[in-house]
C-alpha cells in the first residue's frame, strides 16, 4: 500500500501560477488552466489544483466547505456533525466531468454554511475560530472525510492528475472569479490521495507552494503549540497555518509576515534605519521558530488579494507581471505570456521580498 | 604497606632525555626528580595523575605515560577499579572524591544520532558563499503583538541575551578555577559575543569590565552575592543543581579561601565555603518563584533569570514548574557534566543523560504550549560541534560548555581537580601554578575552539539546507537514531535511520 | 627595534629557553644530538628566587657599556643589534665585567658569547621566544 500524506513526509517540486484582477472584475477559470498547462514539465501528474476567489457571489456571506469523502457512510457521519454545528444553507455534489486522466475520485461535496448561533455562542470563540476548530475536528476526527476548502466566496478544487486535467475535471472554465491560483505538483513519491494536492486552504487563506522547506519540523513543532495540528506532514499545510496564525490571530500584515517567514539576513538588517532595525530584530526574535528556510516560492490567496513570496535566497523561480488592473504571478514567464503577451511590466522579485497585491475595495 | 599499585607509569626514553629537568620543574605532584650522581632523571609513578604536563613540555619527546599492565586476577564482577576503591576507603575511612564528568560507560546518545543532509530536492547551501546565521536570542518569546495608535509595533521584549553563536561557557567559580582561567573565559566571551558564567564564587572586581558578557550565579551558599554583582551582569543564574552531583552542595576547603578568593566570596580567609545541598529558602516550586522575582526586583526587571537544574528522573515536571515560575531560561545539566570535586559514587551513579532530559523537557513544554516562554540551555556534556547541532535539533536554544572549554585551555582531564595541584594552572589557587595559564594564550585557544565549532555548525546547517539556526531548533526530522530501541527513539522523538 | 623582552609575571622558571638557545646555536639539527650529555652554554639564563623567575639575556642597550669596555672592537653595534666578532675577541672579559645584566659569558672556545637574536643561526623569531611555553618571552617593538 502506498502511504498517504500524513503517514510520510513527501517533498515535492512544482509549478505555481496566479492571476488577480485588482478591480475585482470577474473572468473565467479558462485563463488559469491555460497558464498552468504551459508548465506541465514542472509537474509529474501526481497532483494539481486551483483556488478561485469571487466565484460564489450569491453565497458570499457563507462559508463554502468543499469536502472529500471516502464513502457514503462517512458522508453521513460528517453531515451529522455539520448539522450539529452549522446551519447548512445549501449542499450539492461539486459538478465534475468524467475523464480518463482523472481516476479514483472520492465523493466531492460542497456546503454553504454558517455557524449555528447557539453553538457559536456556547463555544466562546469568534466565528472564524469556530469554523477553524470545526474543520480540524472533521479532518482529524472523522477518518475518511476531509474538508479541503472552507472560506467565504472562494473555493479550492484539487485532485491527483495534471493540473490542466484537474481544471477540466472540475469544469473550472465555467466558474468566474476575480482571482485564481493554480498548482502542478511533482511529489517524490506516489501518493494516491487527493487531499495531498495543493492548494492547501483554511478559511479564505489558500497556499500553493513550490519547494521543500528544511525548517519543516521546527515550524511544525512551534505552530502546533498554538492550536494547529499538522496532519498531512506537508510543507504547504504548515505554511498555511503559519500564515493563518500570523495574519488572522496576530494581526500582522503580509510585509510583516514576510519578515518573519522569509526574514531578512542580519547583515541586511544592520543597514536598516534604527526604527526598521528594531522592528526586524523584534520579529526575528519573538517569531524565531516560524522562520522558514529551504527553497520555496509561495502564492498566498486571501479575501483581499494575493501575496507572492520567495525564500530568502530565492532558490525557486517566480516572476510577477502587470497589465492594467491585472497582476500575474508564475514560476515561469512563459506561463504569463501565454495568456497576456503584451505586459506593462514584468520582474522577478528578490528573495524574501513579499509582493502584496491588494484588490480594490469591494463595492 | 601500600595496597595500590600506580595506575599509570612514566616511560622515559633515556636515549632522548637531555636532563633539562623541565619535567621536574613543572610537576606539582613531584613525579620527576634528578639523580645528580648519575646525571639522569627518575620518576615516582605513584604520584602521577597522568595530566601530561611533562609530556607536553618535554622538548625532545622523551616522555610518555602508559596505563600500568599490572593487574588483578581477572574478575568480571570485582574489577581492579572497584577493588582499589575498597582499599582506599579501608585505608582512609572517607568518601571517595573525584572531579570532572562521569567517566563510566553509560550510553552516549549523541553518538547514536545521525544528522541529515540535502540531496536533489532541496539544495544544500555553501556557508562560504551564502549567508549562514548562528545568532540567537535567549529569553521569553511573547507572541503578544502590541501596536501604538499609528499601528506601529511596540518592540519592547522581556530582557534577552543576544549571542553570536549558541554556545556559552558554563558556570565555573573563581575558587574552583583560577583567576587566569576566569580572565581567559571572560575575554574570550567578549571577543566571541557570547557569555561566561561566574559560578558560585562571586565576581572578582577586575572582571566587572566584562560584565556585558557575564552571567552571575546565585547558588545555595549565596557566596559573593550583592547588589552590584547582580546589577552588573547580563543575566542571573539561580543554581539549583549540577549534573555531576545532583542533590549535593559544594565544599571549597578553607585552604583555598585565600586573598582575593575570600574577598570575592565575601567570607573570611581560611573558612570552608560550604554550599548547602538545597537552597534553604527554596523547599518548593513556589519558593523558587519568590527568589526569581526577588532577583528581578533587585535588578529592576532588566536582567533575565536562568534557573539551572541537574537532569534527574522527573526533570520534565521540574522544568514545567520552572517555566511557570517567571524564569526566562532553564539550564539543564546532564549527568556527564563536569565538576571541581564530587563524591565519586554520586558523580558516577546519579542523574540521567542530557539527550533524554532535553528531548523530554522540550516535548513536555511544547505539549503544554509554554515552550516559547523559556529558553532551554543544555550542558553536561557537549563535546563537539556535532553534539551542538544534535542538541539544537532536539530542541535546545543554546548549549553550555565547561569541560570542553577547560580542555581548550590545556586541561588533560586527569580528573584530579580536587587536589588543587592542577599542573595546567586551571583548577588551582597556588600562585606558582596559576601563572602557568597565561590568559593571552588561553583566551585565544577558547576563541579558536568556538570559532572552529561555529564553522562546523554552519557547514552542517548548510548541508541540511538550513541557513539560520532558528530553523534548526527542535527540527527533529533532521535527526535519525542508530542502534536505539523503540523506547529510546520515542523519548528522543526521532526516527531510526532508514525510516 | 624589536627586542627580546621577558615578562616576569608569566616566566615559570622551567629553563626551556636555555635549552632552546643552546640548541639553536649548536649548528645541529637534532636537539638530542646537540645537547645530550653536554653542559649547555646558553645566551639566556633564568634567574629564580622563590616563586619569582626571570629569564635574562642581552638587552641590546641604547648605550651599551660592553662596547665601551671592549678593547679590540670585537663587540659592535650593527643596526641596533650588538654582535660579537669572535676573531677579534682576546678573551679579556672586560665586557663581562661591564655588563650590568650578566648577559655576556665565555663560550667553550674561550671567546665571549652573547645573544644575537638568533640572526646568525636561523631566521625568524629567536629560539627562546618560540620555545617559551607560556609566552613569557616575547620578541617585539616597544
Amino acid at each position: 500500500m502506498t502511504l498517504r500524506e500524513g503517514d510520510i513526509r513527501i517533498p515535492s517540486g512544482c509549478a505555481v501560477s496566479g492571476i488577480i484582477d485588482k478591480s475585482r472584475k470577474r473572468f473565467s477559470g479558462e485563463e488559469i488552466i491555460k497558464s498552468i498547462a504551459v508548465m506541465r514539465e514542472r509537474g509529474n501528474g501526481l497532483g494539481g489544483g486551483f483556488a478561485a476567489y469571487g466565484i460564489y457571489p450569491e453565497y458570499k456571506d457563507y462559508y463554502a466547505f468543499h469536502i472529500f469523502y471516502d464513502n457514503p457512510e462517512i458522508k453521513k457521519q460528517c453531515e451529522l456533525f455539520m448539522d450539529e454545528h452549522f446551519d447548512i444553507i445549501n449542499l450539492s455534489k461539486i459538478p465534475t466531468k468524467k475523464m480518463s486522466e482523472i481516476k479514483d475520485e472520492p465523493l466531492i461535496w460542497r456546503y454553504f454554511v454558517t455557524p449555528h448561533p447557539t453553538k457559536l455562542k456556547a463555544s466562546q470563540l469568534d466565528e472564524r475560530e469556530f469554523v477553524v476548530k470545526s474543520v480540524f475536528k472533521i479532518n482529524t476526527g472523522i477518518k475518511g472525510a476531509y474538508v479541503f476548502s472552507s472560506g467565504k466566496n472562494m473555493g479550492v478544487f484539487k485532485a491527483v492528475g495534471h493540473p490542466e486535467d484537474v481544471g477540466r475535471f472540475y469544469k473550472l472554465e465555467e466558474y468566474e472569479g476575480h482571482c485564481f491560483t493554480a498548482h502542478g505538483r511533482y511529489p517524490t513519491n506516489t501518493p494516491g490521495w487527493w487531499g495531498g494536492a495543493h492548494p492547501f486552504a483554511l478559511l479564505d487563506y489558500s497556499v500553493i507552494h513550490n519547494g521543500e522547506i528544511s525548517s519543516y519540523d521546527a515550524n511544525r513543532r512551534c505552530i502546533e503549540m498554538y492550536g494547529y495540528k499538522c496532519t498531512l506532514q506537508t510543507d504547504t499545510e504548515v505554511i498555511t497555518y503559519i500564515v493563518d496564525y500570523l495574519h488572522r490571530k496576530k494581526g500582522l500584515d503580509f510585509k510583516e509576515i514576510a519578515s518573519v517567514i522569509a526574514a531578512p539576513f542580519w547583515k541586511t538588517i544592520e543597514n536598516y534605519s534604527e526604527d526598521e532595525k528594531k522592528k526586524a530584530e523584534y520579529f526575528r526574535n519573538v517569531f524565531a521558530s516560524l522562520l522558514i528556510t529551504g527553497p520555496f516560492s509561495i502564492i498566498v490567496g486571501y479575501q483581499d488579494g494575493l501575496v507572492a513570496l520567495n525564500d530568502r535566497l530565492k532558490l525557486r523561480p517566480m516572476v510577477v507581471a502587470e497589465k492594467g488592473s491585472r497582476v500575474y504571478i508564475a514560476s515561469e514567464e512563459a506561463a504569463v505570456r501565454i495568456i497576456e503577451e503584451d505586459l506593462d511590466h514584468i520582474w522577478a522579485p528578490r528573495g524574501g521580498e513579499a509582493v502584496v497585491i491588494k484588490a480594490w475595495e469591494d463595492k | 604497606m601500600n595496597y595500590i599499585y600506580p595506575e599509570y607509569e612514566v616511560v622515559r626514553n633515556y636515549s632522548r632525555c637531555i636532563t633539562c629537568r623541565a619535567c621536574e620543574n613543572q610537576c606539582a605532584n613531584k613525579v620527576h626528580s634528578y639523580l645528580e650522581c648519575e646525571n639522569r632523571m627518575e620518576s615516582t609513578d605513584d604520584n602521577c595523575v597522568n595530566c601530561h604536563r611533562c609530556v607536553s613540555i618535554c622538548p625532545t619527546r622523551a616522555l610518555k605515560i602508559v596505563k600500568s599492565t599490572h593487574t588483578f586476577r581477572e574478575n568480571a564482577n570485582w574489577t581492579g577499579k572497584t577493588i582499589n576503591e575498597i582499599y582506599k576507603q579501608a585505608q582512609s575511612g572517607g568518601v571517595l572524591l573525584s572531579s570532572m564528568g562521569n567517566p563510566e560507560s553509560y550510553p552516549i546518545y549523541f553518538d547514536k544520532i545521525l544528522i541529515n543532509a540535502s540531496q536533489v530536492t532541496n539544495p544544500s547551501i555553501d556557508p562560504l558563499r551564502e549567508p549562514m546565521e548562528t545568532r540567537v536570542f535567549l529569553g521569553r518569546k511573547s507572541h503578544e503583538i502590541v501596536r501604538d495608535a499609528n499601528r506601529k509595533v511596540i518592540t519592547k521584549t522581556t530582557p534577552q541575551l543576544d549571542l553570536s553563536v549558541p554556545i556559552m561557557f558554563s558556570a565555573m567559580s573563581y575558587g574552583s578555577i583560577s583567576y587566569n582561567a576566569h580572565e581567559s573565559l571572560a575575554k574570550a566571551s567578549e571577543q566571541l559575543g557570547i557569555y561566561y558564567n561566574t559560578g558560585e564564587g562571586g565576581l572578582h572586581e577586575d572582571f566587572y569590565k566584562y560584565s556585558k558578557n557575564t552571567i552571575v550565579q546565585v547558588a545555595s551558599g549565596r557566596f559573593g552575592v550583592h547588589k552590584d554583582y547582580l546589577n552588573t551582569a547580563a543575566a542571573i543564574e539561580i543554581k539549583m543543581g549540577q549534573g555531576a552531583k545532583p542533590g549535593i552542595g559544594g565544599h571549597l576547603p578553607g585552604a583555598k579561601i585565600v586573598g582575593a578568593v575570600s574577598r570575592t566570596r565575601m567570607i573570611p580567609e581560611g573558612s570552608d565555603a560550604i554550599s548547602p545541598a538545597p537552597h534553604h529558602d527554596i523547599y518548593s516550586i513556589e519558593d523558587l518563584r519568590q527568589l526569581v522575582f526577588s532577583l528581578k526586583e533587585a535588578t529592576d526587571y532588566k536582567k533575565p533569570v536562568i534557573v539551572k537544574i541537574a537532569a534527574v528522573h522527573n526533570v520534565t515536571s521540574i522544568a514545567s514548574g520552572i517555566a511557570r515560575s517567571g524564569a526566562d531560561m532553564i539550564a539543564i545539566d546532564g549527568f556527564r557534566g563536569g565538576t571541581g570535586a564530587a563524591p565519586t559514587k554520586i558523580r558516577d551513579n546519579v542523574g540521567i543523560p542530557i539527550e533524554l532530559a532535553l528531548a523530554s523537557v522540550d516535548k513536555r513544554l511544547r505539549d503544554e504550549g509554554i515552550r516559547d516562554s523559556v529558553s532551554l540551555i543544555v550542558g553536561g556534556s557537549i563535546r563537539s560541534s556535532s553534539d551542538i547541532v544534535k542538541a539544537i535539533a532536539l530542541g535546545a536554544d543554546c548549549v553550555y560548555i565547561g569541560s570542553a572549554a577547560l580542555i581548550a585551555m590545556g586541561c588533560h582531564l586527569c580528573r584530579s581537580c580536587q587536589s588543587g595541584k592542577c599542573n595546567w594552572g586551571i583548577a588551582t589557587q597556588a600562585p606558582e601554578l596559576v601563572k602557568r595559564l597565561n590568559p593571552a594564550i588561553a583566551y585565544q585557544r577558547l576563541v579558536n575552539l568556538v570559532s572552529a565549532w561555529e564553522h562546523e555548525i554552519k557547514e552542517m546547517m548548510g548541508g541540511m539546507g538550513i541557513n539560520s539556526i532558528e530553523s534548526l531548533k527542535g527540527n527533529r526530522l533532521m535527526l535519525r537514531g542508530v542502534g536505539l530501541n523503540e523506547k529510546e527513539l520515542s523519548i528522543l522523538g526521532i526516527y531510526h535511520a532508514g525510516e | 627595534m624589536k627586542r627580546v623582552y621577558v615578562n616576569e609575571q608569566w616566566c615559570l622558571g622551567c629553563r626551556l629557553c636555555e635549552y632552546h638557545c643552546a640548541f639553536a646555536n649548536s649548528k645541529e639539527s637534532d636537539m638530542v644530538k646537540a645537547l645530550k650529555n653536554k653542559k649547555i652554554h646558553s645566551n639566556i639564563r633564568v634567574e629564580s628566587k622563590g616563586n619569582i623567575n626571570f629569564a635574562v639575556s642581552c638587552r641590546h642597550c641604547e648605550d651599551p657599556l660592553c662596547i665601551r669596555g671592549c678593547i679590540t672592537g670585537a663587540l659592535q653595534r650593527i643596526n641596533g643589534l650588538i654582535v660579537v666578532d669572535k676573531n677579534r675577541c682576546v678573551h679579556c672579559y672586560t665586557c663581562i665585567v661591564c655588563c650590568p645584566y650578566g648577559a655576556i659569558s665565555p663560550s667553550e672556545d674561550g671567546a665571549i658569547q652573547k645573544c644575537e637574536l638568533c640572526v646568525k643561526n636561523n631566521n625568524g623569531v629567536p629560539a627562546c621566544v618560540s620555545g617559551c611555553i607560556n609566552q613569557a618571552i616575547v620578541y617585539e617593538e616597544r
